[in-house]
């Protein structure tokens, strides 16, 4: 693991729920290496000068240039960074890999078909590959000269996908699996040359293929009509007795959910990346048109209610990197200490990216739609040009809308967030319930004297600190209400993970400009001051909403006047001025004219 | 060919400027970028030495933030690094820098040096003639092309008005170089994970010190130019327009 220089302390999953950390414990992109930068750059100017000029060939499906693309990515090293060494990759960290997905997502039609390709259409073999089939594949990967796609979807399961139609057969002479049925919505099925097909063996047992485009009975068919992201491509894929030799068997027979799930997590941390940079964009834009747009004698960026909209789009990009980099950074420091010779490097790998698996569902959810936010307000800047086609707003409009469907819808990784972080408290992996129990004798306790806050940021701490107490009380009066049965309450399953998710973005964001203001000082630290401030109000807000929601459900009378009670005094805090914050945070951005943080 | 590239961190092209406290020169929370003449001068000097063999130096004077420029360089496939580290050196003259970087490669054996036409923060465009002055060599500027032959090289010099001139020089010589000359490379994600260890020679403003005298040039002060343009609108039926018109050209601005 070359680049990253990682925090020292190997932190365990979900455990930002009842530890505190240090700043310098955690990884944000102001510790991006010179070798970061270098590839960061060589990212952009990629995109820029080969991506976006192509952009609308390929919005009309001509897929010639986005092969073409994927090669030359792949020359420059762009799409090999999570192959191995030994099979022609560059074998670099996750950070790496995020700045890359950050930085080519300006068009998102071409991020979406280098994604699929680097992601599901290679990591599959990667991790769970044989030597044969690395050797055979992989190296014609990592040249960009096969393109990778991924069938696990089908018309009838998409987010039930372990309960596919799909079938496969082993043949009379033993040589051959047989499958049949149908996969929906494949990315890159047009022209990609290698798919990882998921299909039940004798109707049971769950397992991956690798299929090769040209087996006898494998058809791609029609293009779907999308919405968004119409420079991917998209089509159902047909298995008609398709002959898949049993050496092309991927995993462990009846295992294939392993490599389904594991492949999600890193599919959900560089989609938060790729949210965060297509978000950069949205508002770089959205910055240059507000300032050249003028109504009622005067540019729009000098009404309040245009400058709100900035201030909110960087405060979303913001919290954004500090969220997709923080997990990133902790999968590098568990992933660097593995030794890259072991008989089970791969493994280990595999395990030390599991780990943060709540991590990346809350990544994955909270950059999706602050991606849609964001892109919301650049079509309402440019308003009546936002509407139309020939400006850029119409098109980051409809292809942001993709992220919070696929990688696991939004739903789904609700749910994970919250029955992950039960499942580890009832295993004991993590000492929720000790946890809760001390916020709740803390808090019957009475109120704690508010130590009067020397230390800069001490406020906004100590937001943070009861903002996870909320989650943890709520968390632990809901469970009392429902025992193991909780998991069927969904809506409340919702609203914690929302309480979870909203406390991982309000710490990491905090954690971030603790650490500037340590290595920069209070003054130059002035602008991610007051994007965490205002930030922390309006996390704190949705916090206090949920908590309220829940706290209603479960409790009655007296009780729930208790609890309520509870809940408002530590939701409460002293309102940080978040007009003046917003117009000073915009003021920024309209002198420097793009998103950036000093 | 042995090539030394000069090449300068200046403020990216888009960059906001503001001006230091005691206005003479802009505050240093800017980002950087290459020079971009100076990233043309790399890739001629690359593509020299790919068509000929040898060596592809690249140097540059400025505080630790400059060695990025370094870097990109030797990612792009630059041989080897000098970087004069000291935050003074930002502040030299042409004379001065061109002194400096004469003093660190006093014990190399050039063929060429190139330099960029010209900086795109200063200016000056002298660094490259001083440079070739203080080390007895012929230099050519605004050069677009580079044929080499058997006494030397063949250079193709931009003039005015879409006339060009060609030159024929002996080696060791300095050339300033135009941008646009070349299509530029990317650094390969390779080339950036090598570079880090390709050899990177630190000198130190002690180290040339001797070699430098006061700055014959200084910036007294630098300031945003105040908008002075007024506009004034003139209503009523056109002849009367016409004729305050030619009241205020003759009485008020007197230029009629
Ligand atoms: C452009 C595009 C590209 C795609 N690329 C690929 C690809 O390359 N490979 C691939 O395999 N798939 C791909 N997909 C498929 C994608 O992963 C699925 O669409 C997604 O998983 C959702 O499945 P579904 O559409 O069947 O929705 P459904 O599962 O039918 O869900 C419908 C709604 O019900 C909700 N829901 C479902 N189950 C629950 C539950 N238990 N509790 C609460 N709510 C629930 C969902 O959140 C959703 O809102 C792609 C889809 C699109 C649109
Ligand atoms: C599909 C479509 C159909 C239409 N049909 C018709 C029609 O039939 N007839 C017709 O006459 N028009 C029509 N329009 C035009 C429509 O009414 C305008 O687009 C709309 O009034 C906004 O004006 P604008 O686009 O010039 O945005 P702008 O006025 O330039 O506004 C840009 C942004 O600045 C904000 N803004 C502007 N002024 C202020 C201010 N003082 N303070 C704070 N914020 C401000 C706006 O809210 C917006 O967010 C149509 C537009 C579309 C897209």
């Amino acid at each position: 693991m070359a680049t990253t220089v990682p925090p020292k302390t190997r932190i365990p999953g979900c455990s930002f729920l009842i530890e505190d950390r240090r700043p310098d414990e955690i990884f944000t992109p102001e510790d991006f290496s010179e070798q970061h930068r270098l590839i960061a750059q060589t990212a952009d100017d990629f995109c820029n000068n080969e991506i976006v000029p192509n952009a609308e060939k390929m919005e009309h499906k001509d897929y010639s240039i986005s092969r073409d693309l994927l090669k030359k990515a792949a020359e420059l090293g762009l799409s090999t960074v999570d192959i191995p060494e030994a099979y022609g990759g560059l074998e670099m960290d996750k950070v790496t890999s995020c700045l890359i997905a950050d930085r080519i997502a300006k068009y998102a039609g071409f991020a979406t078909t280098w994604g699929a390709h680097t992601g599901i259409g290679t990591l599959p073999l990667v991790f769970f590959g044989n030597e044969q089939q690395k050797q055979k594949y992989l190296p014609k990967i990592a040249a960009g000269e096969i393109v990778g796609a991924y069938a696990l979807s089908e018309a009838t399961s998409g987010s039930d996908a372990l309960n596919c139609r799909a079938r496969a057969q082993l043949s009379p002479d033993g040589k051959h699996y047989l499958l049949n049925g149908e996969k929906m919505w494949i990315t890159n099925a047009a022209f990609a040359d290698l798919f990882t097909v998921f299909a039940k063996i004798d109707g049971e047992k769950f397992t991956a293929f690798l299929v090769e485009k040209n087996f006898p009975g494998l058809s791609v068919g029609k293009e779907e009509h999308k919405l968004g992201i119409r420079g991917s491509s998209t089509c159902p894929l047909v298995l008609n007795d398709c002959q898949v030799p049993v050496e092309n068997v991927l995993g462990e027979i009846g295992r294939g959910h392993i490599i389904a799930f594991n492949i999600l997590n890193v599919g959900r941390f560089k989609l938060g990346a790729s949210a965060v940079g297509g978000a950069r964009n949205a508002v770089d834009q959205t910055i240059a048109y507000a300032k050249q747009r003028r109504a009622f004698e005067k540019p729009i960026s000098d009404f309040g209610l245009i400058r709100e909209k900035l201030a909110n789009q960087a405060v979303g990009i913001y919290v954004g990197e500090s969220i997709v980099y923080r997990t990133v950074g902790m999968m590098d420091s568990v992933l660097s200490e593995i030794d890259k010779s072991a008989a089970d490097a791969m493994t280990q790998a595999r395990k030390g990216i599991e780990e943060y698996a709540v991590e990346c569902s809350i990544v994955k959810v909270w950059a999706s739609e602050m991606l849609d936010y964001v892109v919301d307000e650049f079509v309402q800047v440019y308003a009546g040009y936002g509407f139309v086609e020939e400006y850029p707003a119409e098109r980051a409009y409809r292809d942001a809308r993709i992220n919070r469907i696929f990688e696991g819808t939004n739903e789904i990784n609700r749910l994970i967030i919250t029955g992950f972080v039960l499942k580890r408290a009832l295993s004991g992996q993590l000492a929720l319930l000790p946890a809760i129990k001390r916020v709740m004798d803390e808090v019957m306790s009475g109120p704690s004297m508010s130590e009067e806050a020397e230390s800069p940021l001490a406020a906004e701490r100590a937001i943070v600190a009861n903002a996870k107490k909320l989650g943890l009380l709520i968390a632990g009066a809901a469970s009392q209400k429902y025992m193991q049965a909780l998991v069927d309450q969904q809506e409340i399953v919702g609203a914690l993970a929302d309480m979870i998710i909203e406390a991982y973005a309000m710490e990491s964001c905090l954690l971030r400009t603790q650490k500037l203001v340590a290595t920069h000082g209070e003054t130059a630290a002035k602008l991610p001051i007051a994007m965490t401030q205002i930030y922390l109000t309006q996390g704190m807000e949705k916090i206090e909403a949920a908590a309220k929601k829940v706290t209603a459900a479960v409790a009655e009378g007296d009780m729930l006047r208790t609890q309520l009670a509870i809940v408002r005094r530590l939701a409460k805090f002293e309102p940080f001025n978040t007009i003046a914050l917003r117009q000073l945070v915009a003021q920024r951005l309209i002198e420097t004219g793009k998103y950036g943080i000093v | 060919m042995k090539i030394l590239v000069c090449m300068k961190q200046v403020p990216q092209k888009d960059a906001p400027l503001k001006l230091n406290e005691s206005g003479t020169w802009i505050r240093e929370d800017v980002s950087y970028e290459v020079n971009e003449p100076d990233a043309y001068a790399l890739e001629e000097a690359l593509r020299q030495k790919e068509k000929h063999g040898g060596e592809v130096v690249v140097i540059t004077s400025g505080p630790a933030r400059a060695q990025q420029v370094l870097r990109e360089a030797l990612a792009k496939g630059a041989d080897r690094a000098i970087h004069l580290e000291d935050d003074a050196f930002v502040g030299l003259d042409a004379l001065n820098t061109a002194r400096a970087f004469a003093a660190a490669i006093k014990d190399e054996q050039f063929d060429l040096i190139f330099t960029g036409l010209q900086s795109d923060d200063y200016g000056f465009a002298q660094t490259g003639v001083i440079l070739a002055e203080l080390l007895g060599w012929p230099h050519a500027t605004i050069i677009m092309q580079i044929e080499k032959n058997d006494t030397g090289i063949r250079v193709k010099r931009e003039l005015e008005a879409g006339f060009f001139q060609f030159v024929n020089m002996p080696l060791p010589a300095v050339l300033t170089i135009q941008s646009g000359i070349n299509k530029l490379r990317y650094a390969t994600l390779i080339g950036i994970k090598q570079a880090k260890n390709k050899p990177m020679r630190k000198v130190a403003l002690a180290d040339v010190q001797s070699a430098l005298t006061p700055n014959l040039q200084k910036i007294e002060r630098l300031y945003v130019p105040q908008k002075t343009k007024k506009t004034e609108t003139l209503d009523g039926p056109p002849a009367e327009i016409a004729k305050k018109l030619v009241d205020k050209l003759r009485n008020e601005l007197r230029i009629l």
